[in-house]
């Protein structure tokens, strides 16, 4: 019996979503509970040894031309269609009722959020040269957002970052798999000195001098 | 005001706008002429003379800024005056390209997060229904006992009698030994039947009778199993798990070498009552039992 196989056939008839570390699970009890010869020899497997299964599978899925793929969607795994074949699937199981969609502002300030987290409401208005009140309220509401604690700066401004739901949303597998992400980390956020009024300021006085920091953007020599 | 709620709608505030300007100068980003941008800058503010007080100050604070700039590039870098709080390294122009840049940055990934979303409408999740494992239907049902079977067989007998109200004779026609032969056969090619079903075809009182005292051997031999879904729903009759086809047979042998109760006599006694009669079944089928054991 090969762990690949086990693998596919577990997540095919799994009701949702699972974890390499559940996947790991099943197989710990299914080797204790057996009879059977064959389930035994994966009673220890690594949960990194189930990783690398489950990427190959996703691989022999995405070269085997097939109408659905293996994807990992906020750290589980699942089957999902190709997007391509939506329309057949929509005229089958009807349109699915999904929220609206986010507005310009909503998607910049999450982006802001994602990119940067845990961040303070104080940050995200600096990069974006205006006030994020409503948008933060509707992101938290549709809980692409949550508070994560607060920052150990002058007045204690609560912090944010995103949710499971927001890698659900956007069908990412983490946080790491952001696209463009080692480019929009790097630029450090400017602390303004004033964070505890909620006053978008821009003046170039507030920000500190991290230009020299990244030396990405060192103005050229006139 | 009904400009300026288009023009809102249009820019997030002044970095949006100055994104705009930039990108109307089709220049790259850190060649952008600031003189003409201040004085774009200046001109769209002018056109939005009727703001919101809170937006407007977010637009003013950037004019300002941009006026500021401006004005110290037309000076020689030799006669500025120095500005106490500000390092001598830092130019207020590259902070705010570089604010700029940052901020587009960030557009451009919530474009990214935008297609994403509209991709994600599209893709459905493979979710399994739950597996069954019910191999054996009807051990998952109530079971049915032998006074269900007599009240519905009642209910069937009455509906026969309101239907039939004539007092034609017929010849008997079966027997319990040919019924029983006749329904193994029919429910070993149909596996599942109706209670009801049974005596959709019967013509007249004795042969519900007699297709009723088939039944209850055949359940007693265990070749049939009985379940009712629901509460006062369908009787329904199926194979039994185990079913030893061989002592059907052979019962229905012994029926037919004359052992089988008179039918004639059954008839009687059903008209006298229909409880009397089934608790009298039972008891009367009892007798070859012994013999096939």
């Amino acid at each position: 019996m090969e762990l690949k196989n086990i693998l596919e056939t577990v997540l095919f008839f799994s009701q949702k979503p699972l974890t390499p570390k559940e996947i790991q699970g099943i197989l710990e009890s299914t080797a204790s509970s057996s009879e059977e010869e064959g389930g035994k020899e994966f009673r220890k497997i690594k949960v990194d040894v189930i990783q690398g299964n489950l990427d190959s599978l996703r691989e022999d899925f995405e070269n085997g031309a097939k109408g659905y793929r293996l994807v990992c969607v906020a750290g589980a795994w699942q089957f999902v269609n190709r997007p391509e074949y939506a329309p057949w699937l929509r005229t089958l199981v009807g349109e699915a009722s999904r929220p609206p969609r986010l507005s310009q502002p909503g998607l910049e300030t999450l982006a802001i959020v994602a990119y940067r987290q845990p961040v303070t409401r104080a940050e995200i208005e600096q990069i974006r040269g205006v006030s994020v009140d409503g948008v933060m309220q509707t992101l938290l509401e549709r809980g692409l957002i949550e508070n994560a604690g607060r920052a150990e700066v002058v007045g204690r401004p609560m912090t944010y970052a995103t949710t499971q739901q927001f890698l659900q949303y956007f069908g990412l597998s983490n946080l790491a798999d952001l696209p463009a992400a080692d480019e929009l980390r790097r630029i450090p956020v400017t602390h303004p000195e004033a964070l505890v009024t909620a006053e978008p300021s821009p003046a170039p006085s507030a920000v500190e001098a991290v230009i020299s920091e990244t030396g990405e953007l060192k103005p050229p020599k006139a | 005001m009904g400009e300026y709620k288009v023009q809102f709608e249009v820019f997030e505030g002044p970095l949006d706008l100055l994104l705009y300007l930039v990108k109307k100068q089709e220049v790259d980003i850190y060649d952008v002429n600031l003189t003409k941008l201040a004085t774009d800058f200046l001109d769209c503010i002018e056109a939005m003379s009727q703001l919101d007080l809170e937006v407007a100050g977010d637009f003013l604070v950037m004019a300002s800024t941009l006026v500021y700039i401006k004005s110290r590039e037309l000076l020689p870098s030799d006669q500025q005056v120095a500005v106490e709080a500000e390092p001598d390294d830092e130019d207020p122009k590259w902070e705010l390209i570089r604010q700029l840049v940052e901020y587009k940055k960030f557009k451009d990934a919530a474009a990214t997060f935008q297609s994403l979303e509209v991709a994600q409408e599209g893709v459905f999740p493979h979710s399994a229904a739950k597996i069954k494992f019910d191999q054996e239907p009807a051990a998952a049902r109530a079971t049915v006992s032998v006074f269900d079977l007599v009240s519905a067989v009642a209910a069937i007998l009455k509906r026969v009698q309101a239907r039939d109200q004539s007092s034609d004779i017929f010849a008997d026609r079966w027997s319990v030994s040919e019924k029983i032969e006749l329904l193994r056969q029919e429910i070993t090619v149909r596996r599942t039947m109706r209670f009801s079903e049974l005596f959709a075809e019967a013509a007249s009182r004795v042969e519900i009778v007699v297709t009723f005292l088939a039944t209850l051997e055949l359940i007693r031999l265990k070749v049939l199993a009985c379940a009712q879904s629901e509460a006062f729903g369908e009787i329904e009759l199926s194979l039994a798990p185990d079913p030893s086809l061989e002592a059907g047979a052979s019962l229905a042998a012994a029926h037919a070498a004359g052992e089988s109760p008179s039918v004639t006599g059954l008839q009687e006694t059903s008209a006298a009552g229909d409880s009397a009669q089934a608790s009298g079944v039972p008891d009367h089928e009892e007798n070859p039992a012994p013999r096939l054991s």
